[in-house]
């Protein structure tokens, strides 16, 4: 996508140069011919398809986190719920692009619903008036149904639902992603820098091990050059709901995010608490702004939704 | 290469982040305490942990006459690691590499590493059902001792992906040995109430549908989770807890299985 095969030369003059495939440095490189035909500086007609599809998206926001399960899904259906609660004249939309483990239609509670296709492409299902869900889960026949594709045909699949989602007019798209860097990362970029990215979220839980994967994350958003709107930690106190003294779970031995922001220069954007009545909500699909509106989640969640649609904002204008 | 392996056991879950390389790794050095000679293989090429939780990061894999060969834990050679972590120049390192690269990785992981006899090879794997695990299962398809043992926690959405990790074992021919329930419960430090944070019983309710042993649930541990990065067995450290206990059992499980001749 970079332009330079993986497997070429260190002089590489990139796939889209005149000079591909007829440089010096290209003797000896096998993506030689197919340079020189001229076939690898065709564009993806997906590209341009996807960049119409989209113009009426204001802000597409990437959530990403390089390790499994530290609340990727919970975070994206969270800030679904409160940018769509503010003002029910925002529309936000959900893409969930993890295409071997869909969690959105459980946490947005649309379990079951079925997704139609009109003229103008297939309609996501509406969790509310202003928020709407496009996950494969909709496609699946049953919930034991394994999706056992490998790359191309992932790819395929979120090429799909960005080109052929009838989103309507759309303030915010949130896409939650499946941990790694592979991939439905890269296609996602690949398709939507076009169309125009605003950035990623980066989701974490404080301790190492998860740290460390989402390095790896950080890395490959300036590798791939989407800016990253912050970082947020989950799952980062406990409070006990019998003696209300507070534990960490998953402790942060080596300083948890606060630490890895400050070391990789990219802002923090808040720590959400542990909290297990947080947990059912999720599990039962149940809007937990609306269930528990005072809690220290909902506090905090709140700033952080201030704050990404204040840098989302500030990079449009 | 794996002709001298006995047994191969697949750590899978179709969930991210609910402790498949922890279990992966406590396994393997409970299978090391009891005398067995094991061998882990990390096949999560984009976020490997086990170097990590056995604190071998900065070791790295030689090339030998008879390919690559494993970073040992200890000097009698007991327990071999393999994993990209060892390969990375730097441990913030990303491996942004689509499905066909990472299939001739982890193919590459499968024949060219030198294990030499070994008792067990324990495979850990990344959360999903895509390439890295298709390349796996055709891999093994011709290893007939194989089993995998999946991991889950309680709560439904983890449950449900699960599910499809089961549905795709079960397409592929591999059997399952049983499930394991991680962070089942934690209790406060202080007033020792115990809370179901992620909820309860959903390991065992699964495993009861999906008729497939249920081989025991682990407790959100703050004394385990310390263990990450020092590469101690929990059997050793803390021989009393409950993560103790399971552990000691699956490795019972495991040897008399394997005594008898089962897969």
């Amino acid at each position: 996508m970079s332009g330079h095969p993986e497997n070429a030369p260190q002089h590489c003059p990139g796939t889209e140069s005149e000079d591909a495939g007829k440089a010096s440095a290209c003797a000896g490189c096998p993506n030689q011919n197919i340079c020189a035909s001229g076939a690898a500086s065709v564009r993806d007609p997906a590209i341009d398809i996807i960049k119409n599809r989209l113009s009426n998206v204001k802000h597409k926001i990437l959530i990403l986190s390089g390790k499994g399960g530290v609340g990727k899904s919970t975070v994206t259906s969270l800030l679904g719920h409160a940018l769509a609660g503010t003002n029910p004249d925002i529309n936000v939309g959900v893409l969930d692009a993890d295409i071997c483990g869909p969690s959105q239609p459980r946490l947005l509670g649309v379990r079951g619903e079925q997704v139609h296709n009109s003229g103008s492409g297939w309609s996501p299902v509406y969790v509310t008036d202003n928020l709407s869900l496009m996950s494969i889960g909709f496609l699946l026949g049953s919930p034991d149904d394994a999706v056992i594709w490998r790359g191309p045909k992932k790819n395929g699949m979120i090429k799909q639902f960005l080109s052929e989602v009838d989103w309507g007019d759309l303030d915010f798209l949130l896409i939650d992603t499946p941990p790694g860097t592979s991939d439905e990362h890269l296609s996602a970029v690949q398709y939507l820098t076009e169309a125009g990215l605003s950035g990623a979220v980066v989701v974490t839980s404080p301790q190492e091990v998860a740290l460390l994967d989402v390095r790896k994350e950080l890395q490959f958003c300036q590798k791939v050059g989407v800016r990253v709107l912050g970082v947020i930690e989950n799952m980062s106190l406990f409070i006990c709901p019998n003696c209300s003294s507070r534990s960490e779970i998953f402790p942060a031995t080596t300083g948890g995010a606060p630490q890895m922001c400050s070391d990789l220069h990219v802002p923090l954007l808040g720590s959400l608490p542990l909290d297990p009545i947080l947990a059912r909500c999720c599990d039962d699909g149940r809007d937990f702004l609306q269930e528990l509106p005072n809690s220290p989640a909902v506090t905090a969640l709140k700033d952080i939704v201030h704050k990404i649609v204040k840098s989302c904002e500030g990079t449009s204008s | 290469m794996l002709e001298d392996v006995k047994r191969v056991i697949l750590v899978l879950s179709g969930k991210g982040g609910v402790g498949k390389s922890t279990v992966s790794t406590q396994l393997a050095l409970t299978l090391k305490e009891h005398g067995f000679k094991v061998g882990l293989l990390d096949v999560d090429l984009c976020g490997p942990s086990v170097p990590y939780l056995l604190n071998l990061e900065n070791h790295s894999v030689h090339q030998g006459p008879e390919g690559w060969i494993p970073v040992y834990l200890d000097t009698e050679q007991k327990l071999g690691v393999m994993s990209i972590g060892f390969l990375l120049s730097s441990r913030n390192d990303a491996v942004v590499w689509r499905g066909p690269k990472k299939t001739s990785m982890i193919k590459q992981f499968l024949e060219d590493v030198c294990w030499q006899e070994l008792d067990f090879l324990v495979i850990d794997t990344p959360p999903g059902t895509s390439d890295e695990h298709i390349t796996v299962m055709e891999n093994l398809r011709q290893v007939p001792q194989c089993s995998a043992i999946l991991v889950t926690t309680p709560q439904e959405v983890a449950i449900e992906d699960v599910r499809k990790e089961i549905t795709f074992c079960r397409k592929t021919g591999i059997p399952i040995m049983g499930i394991i329930e991680n962070m089942s419960g934690y209790e406060c430090p202080v007033c020792s109430e115990c809370t179901n944070i992620f909820s309860s019983g959903g390991g065992k309710s699964l495993a009861e549908i999906a008729k497939i042993p249920f081989l025991g649930s682990l407790p959100i541990d703050p004394r385990v989770g310390k263990l990450a990065g020092q590469g101690v067995a929990a059997v050793k450290e803390i021989p009393n807890s409950n993560t103790s206990k399971v552990f000691s059992e699956l490795v019972k499980h495991l040897t008399e299985s394997s005594a008898n001749g089962e897969s």
